[in-house]
């Protein structure tokens, strides 16, 4: 991914917090390119200080050592209408601008342009256009903010942060109050932008399957302010991702990029075969009620899934019994009564 | 919700020209209202002579020339600044902290200018009073607009250091609130180590009045309100900007601290400079603000400024109409009747639009 322009850069970065008598950091020396045309995912638990970065990043926040620099200009020597014209945020807060319309609030993103009366021009106009369309918002442009569901409003931020018409663009947990369609769908568009625009986009988000799917590059933040960087499969193979969210309970699989949570060690195995497709849910089904399926010569029940007329049929063999079900709730209840026996 | 069913594409249009309808509506409702308000007052004058003076300056009746060009004209026009003032830095403070409930009397900033006041009515000795001054003319009428724009800029001053630490709109609400009760106090305790003549002078004041602003004053005043109005339209984009939230104006490029500073100091001028002469009006400023938005149905300062200043223009003048009790001989405090026959309205604009909620959230 190197070779491209790096829009950002950090030398020496230390981020934190500084108050009357202390200073508090949470990371240091952190040396982090953004690329063009790259969509970087910044990921961390709560707590991690993926915000402290973001709005470090944004210049909404003084760094307590070393520099950010944008196109090879330190950004806290860039003067606020400057800085605005290069990079843009959108940001998990509420705002309270119910009264406006769509189309309003996109407008207020040429504010680094127009003059002190905000009058807009034929390039201005033009480049709303572009970012209306560009973030899909067009079917929502002249509804108020207040009668726009939460994902709407994401949808009207990222216009209005396109409108800024700057390289970069920095998304503070984007998709945090959205259900999982519009999650999905503001990922790929983000992911989209990137590509069609060249710009360069660091979103930090808690969504680690969209992340996996979608970005660029990872960036991951530990608890200890460490931050890891990499192709998200590099550091998937490699164990760190896994390291970064270990927690007692759960495990990252590997083969399918998902955490699962893990019930108590299953003493007893059974063993799995047929249609993949129904291998895998069954698969799941077991793993969650405490069976293995993996240590295939102790199995004490057989299951092997087929779809006989498109209707999927589980056959189990346990203790010599033979039975059948068409449900994966049924199947477990026979194994149960099998444990059990 | 019916505003979904409607029509995408026609709804900007029909929102864009009922907007310009209202506009004119409330324009054509304002110089109606100043010509009625010219009209009416204690003594009659024929409706026919009131248009001969206003337009040609004539009159046979040289009483009627007198009354009403030396004391209904300056008070109509006292009106208009003062609806447009206080509505106008309402509005500004209202997107500033966020919060339907700020208002030039809520965070005490009336309070302040009312302490500047008091500082040249009560301490600079008998002869300061509010009636000495007007014999001073001109250079009397900047000391108290002096004091009064300072005192109420001490505390937004105050209110906005606070503001700075304390994200919590109630919490600053109630702590604009303290503020002005320990100015309040101030004053009392000064008030009540004052001469009984000062002190009636003073408390005459706090009743509000638009009819003690001469005509020398009132240039000093048009002067200062009308450069309010001006900071307050040329910081209109950004205020529109800060709609969004402080975090997201900068990242669009706007300085926080100088926009902060021109609203403040627009603010100031407007409240301290129409305090000093027409006393603490109370409710003006916090409720035209949200008429206009009711009405215009928009939180976009740039046509909401202009919304304001004439909503504020027509509440004032018809306050004002109603303070003179026409056909009667009395008169009573404009702060009385700016309370009494506006919150009302108030009440059913808001309950019957239900617009206040969704302009801020």
């Amino acid at each position: 991914m190197s070779g491209g322009i790096s829009l950002l850069e950090t030398r020496n970065l230390t981020i934190g917090y500084r108050s009357k008598k202390t200073v508090r950091i949470i990371s240091e020396n952190l040396n982090l390119n953004l690329w063009q045309g790259q969509l970087v995912c910044l990921l961390g638990s709560n707590g991690a200080g993926k915000s402290t970065l973001m709005r470090t990043l944004g210049g909404l926040q003084a760094p307590i050592n070393g520099e950010v620099y944008i196109s090879n200009q330190k950004t806290a020597q860039l003067k606020p209408a400057d800085l605005a014209r290069k990079l843009s945020l959108v940001l998990t807060e509420r705002m309270e601008a119910g009264n406006l319309t769509a189309r309003e609030v996109i407008t207020l993103g040429r504010t680094p342009y127009t003059g002190w009366l905000g009058t807009l021009n034929a390039l201005d106009e033009e480049k709303i256009s572009q970012a209306i369309t560009l973030a899909d918002a067009g079917k929502i442009i002249d509804r108020k903010m207040h009668q726009l569901s939460d994902g709407e409003r994401q949808k009207v931020m990222l216009a209005r942060a396109l409108a800024q018409d700057t390289d970069i663009i920095l998304l503070d947990e984007p998709t945090a109050h959205l259900d999982l369609p519009s999650r999905m769908e503001m990922m790929h568009l983000i992911h989209h932008l990137a590509r069609q625009t060249q710009k360069a986009i660091l979103l930090s988000t808690h969504e680690l399957d969209l992340a996996l799917q979608a970005a660029d590059k990872l960036w991951l933040m530990e608890k200890d302010g460490r931050l890891t960087t990499g192709m998200p499969e590099d550091l998937v193979l490699n164990g760190t991702f896994e390291a970064a969210f270990a927690r007692p309970g759960f495990f990252f699989d590997k083969s399918t990029g998902t955490f699962i949570i893990q019930s108590q060690p299953g003493n007893n195995s059974v063993s799995l075969s047929g249609e993949p497709n129904l291998v895998f849910w069954t698969g799941r089904a077991l793993q969650r009620e405490g069976f293995g399926t993996e240590g295939v010569q102790e199995a004490f029940c057989k299951i092997a899934a087929a779809e006989v007329n498109g209707i999927p049929v589980w056959e189990i063999t346990c203790n010599n019994n033979v039975s059948q079900t068409t449900s994966i709730e049924a199947l477990i209840k026979t194994i149960r009564s099998n444990v059990n026996a | 919700m019916p505003e979904h069913i409607q029509s995408v594409k026609t709804l900007p249009r029909t929102a864009e020209s009922s907007q310009k309808l209202i506009l004119v509506t409330l324009a054509v409702c304002a110089v109606l209202f100043f010509i009625l308000d010219i009209m009416l007052g204690s003594v009659e004058i024929p409706f026919d002579e009131v248009l001969k003076i206003i337009f040609q300056r004539k009159s046979e009746n040289t009483a009627w020339l007198f009354i009403i060009e030396k004391i209904r004209i300056p008070k109509a026009v006292t009106a208009v600044l003062a609806g447009c003032g206080l509505s106008v830095s309402g509005l500004q403070m209202q997107t500033l902290f966020r919060n339907p409930l700020a208002g030039p009397s809520e965070l005490g900033i009336t309070a302040g200018a009312g302490l500047g006041v008091a500082a040249v009515m009560l301490a600079g000795g008998s002869s300061a009073g509010i009636y000495a001054i007007s014999q001073l003319g001109i250079s009397g009428s900047w000391l108290i607009i002096t004091m009064a724009s300072l005192g109420s800029a001490l505390v937004l001053f105050l209110i906005l250091v606070i503001a700075g630490k304390i994200r919590d709109n109630v919490i600053l609400l109630i702590v604009g609130v303290m503020i002005g009760t320990i100015t309040l106090s101030v004053i009392s305790i000064w008030q009540y180590f004052s001469q009984p003549e000062q002190l009636q002078e003073y408390i005459m004041w706090t009743f509000g009045s638009l009819g003690g602003v001469t005509q020398y004053h009132l240039y000093a005043l048009s002067g200062v309100v009308s450069f309010g109005l001006l900071l307050a339209f040329i910081s209109s984009k950004a205020l529109n900007a800060m709609l969004l939230g402080e975090n997201y104006a900068r990242s669009m490029g706007l300085s926080i601290g100088r926009t902060r500073l021109i609203i403040m100091a627009g603010t100031s001028l407007l409240t301290g400079s129409i305090t000093a002469f027409c006393g603490p009006i109370g409710f003006v400023g916090i409720a035209i603000p949200h008429i206009a938005r009711a009405l215009l149905g928009t939180s976009n300062h740039r046509i909401l400024i202009p919304g304001t200043c004439l909503a504020g223009t027509v509440m004032m003048l018809f306050c004002d109409i109603i303070a003179q009790l026409p056909g009667t001989q009395t008169v009573i405090p404009i702060n009385v009747v700016t309370s009494l026959f506006g919150a009302p309205v108030v009440i059913w604009i808001i309950i019957s639009r239900n617009n206040l909620r969704s302009s801020f959230s």
